[in-house]
């Protein structure tokens, strides 16, 4: 408990570091998803082409890899000079919107043909079809799994600690030099985690529960 | 070709997908063309960056950092199957004090980031409890929980995603529990589950990166190394190049083989009451990419 007293402050803004740095990551991973979706959904074969090599590269690619590229690669090319926690966000949205963008298209696939159809042979245009018909039934089979990817992206935040970007993997450190015991410290940071991760998974039990359609 | 979002394009849409394409191409080559241009610029293409690649001594600390990677993933898979299978056991026992501890353990792990479970081997229990862990242990170790434990889930979501009256005809055969699960059950839910199992594994592969983090000497670890070396003209871009092809293609390989699995088992669906339901084709699908 001691451990955990004594470094309140070490613990508050580590925390605070590893919600920024998901926050920031969450939405930028989002739209990038939506974004690389929409191309792999797309009429045009050159940008589905482009968006099926994108998800096959990147998600066949270790996080530390990316991360590896932008902490030591990246400045390098001198193109120009981004801070440590931009470029984390960056590696982290690269990484993520590719998982965020096969769970948004597998759950437009979801989404019967017939529903499309019916709504173009009533007369509905392009938006409509969209807004109305798919969307809001996508919707249900896209949100519990995005949350689960969200999920992972918040645990996957603590990699860019092994980076210097300072948040919650990286309290074991100071804690070392400050001389407290380094194993209890990380327990309280194991903790922190299943804090903030086990709400977030009630909630996407609670949606995968209310919002499965029968098909 | 119509998709739901799409119907066939008449000639205007033909028109404009083919200026969206063109556009894409343009957008597309324009970055490509910029990053090589980059990489040009500051000389990352310069054979002096790239001559540590013709050294025997450098291929052969590649080799060996690689056979590390391999033997990190080897020893981590098949810990974490094993792990997998007995806490999904424990968490499909009928028995309250077995099921309830099963499941908090494999919710906890799965909670946990990995790289806290690796540190919380490597330095906490080194520093913490002074009993010595080395990197390899450390790295394998976390992986085994953490794997372990998804696939535990895994392994359970298997088992229960396949219809009731599986296991009821058997209990009505006279079979006991056991009998049921490893005749019945299981067969059929491994079969279902083996491409899910698979991509774990790449999981399992991608994430020995994280021994870098731990200084463990995998290919990560050596890229920084070798790309350290002034004498080498600090070659970080080429070799984080090689490293990163080379996990690429491991990785996709691995992928490759879970998609294989996938359509096998997809192509004897038809007339197989053993295979599961459309539905839960669909779920199995979400619980592979919902696991990056």
């Amino acid at each position: 408990m001691n451990v955990l007293l004594d470094n309140l402050g070490l613990y508050m803004s580590a925390f605070v570091g590893t919600v920024e740095l998901f926050l920031v990551a969450a939405v930028g991973s989002i739209i990038g998803g939506l974004l690389l979706a929409a191309m792999r959904v797309s009429p045009v074969p050159v940008l589905r082409a482009f968006g099926t090599v994108y998800i096959n590269v990147v998600r066949n690619t270790p996080l530390t890899l990316v991360f590896f590229f932008f902490a030591f690669a990246y400045p390098r090319l001198e193109i120009f000079d981004l801070s440590f926690f931009a470029r984390a966000c960056t590696a982290l949205i690269v990484y993520t919107s590719a998982f965020v963008c096969e769970v948004v298209r597998s759950g437009v696939n979801t989404v019967p043909v017939g529903q499309a159809e019916a709504s173009r042979a009533l007369g509905f245009t392009f938006g409509q079809t969209l807004g109305s018909i798919i969307l809001p039934q996508a919707l249900r089979s896209v949100v519990p799994p995005l949350t689960s990817v969200e999920i992972a992206l918040l645990k996957n935040t603590t990699i860019a600690a092994g980076f210097a970007v300072f948040e919650a993997g990286g309290i074991y450190q100071n804690l070392s030099e400050r001389g407290y015991n380094v194993l209890v410290g990380l327990l309280w940071v194991a903790l922190g985690f299943l804090i903030l991760v086990v709400p977030l998974t009630l909630l996407q039990r609670n949606l995968e529960r209310r919002w499965s359609v029968a098909r | 070709m119509t998709t739901v979002l799409y119907d066939a394009p008449g000639p205007r849409a033909r028109r404009r997908n083919l200026l969206l394409g063109a556009v894409g191409v343009v957008v597309a080559l324009g970055a490509a063309a910029f990053v090589v241009y980059r990489f040009a610029v500051t000389g990352q293409f310069d054979p002096d960056v790239w001559q540590w690649i013709l050294y025997k001594n450098i291929q052969l600390l590649l080799l060996d950092a690689l056979l590390n990677t391999l033997r990190a993933f080897a020893v981590a898979a098949v810990l974490a199957l094993v792990f997998g299978a007995v806490f999904a056991a424990g968490r499909l026992s009928d028995h309250r004090w077995l099921s309830g501890p099963a499941t908090a353990v494999v919710e906890f792990f799965r909670a946990v980031p990995l790289l806290i479970l690796i540190f919380i081997m490597y330095f906490g229990v080194s520093r913490g409890l002074g009993i010595n862990v080395s990197a390899f242990t450390a790295l394998v170790l976390g992986l085994m929980l953490y794997n372990g434990s998804v696939l535990a889930e895994i392994f359970r979501a298997g088992v229960a995603s396949l219809p009731r009256g599986q296991s009821e005809a058997a209990y009505a055969l006279g079979m006991r529990k056991t009998q049921v699960m490893t005749n019945v059950l299981l067969p059929q839910a491994l079969r279902a589950m083996l491409p899910t199992i698979v991509s774990q594994l790449v999981v399992v592969l991608k994430d020995t990166a994280l021994g870098f983090i731990i200084l463990y000497p995998e290919l990560l670890y050596q890229a920084r190394f070798l790309g350290s070396q002034v004498q080498l003209g600090s070659p970080i871009l080429p070799v984080a190049m090689v490293v990163a092809v080379i996990y690429i293609t491991m990785c996709l390989l691995l992928s490759q083989f879970a998609h294989y699995l996938e359509r096998r088992t997809r192509r004897t669906r038809p007339g197989d009451p053993a295979a599961p339901a459309d539905g839960t084709a669909v779920e199995m699908e979400q619980v592979r990419v919902g696991t990056p």
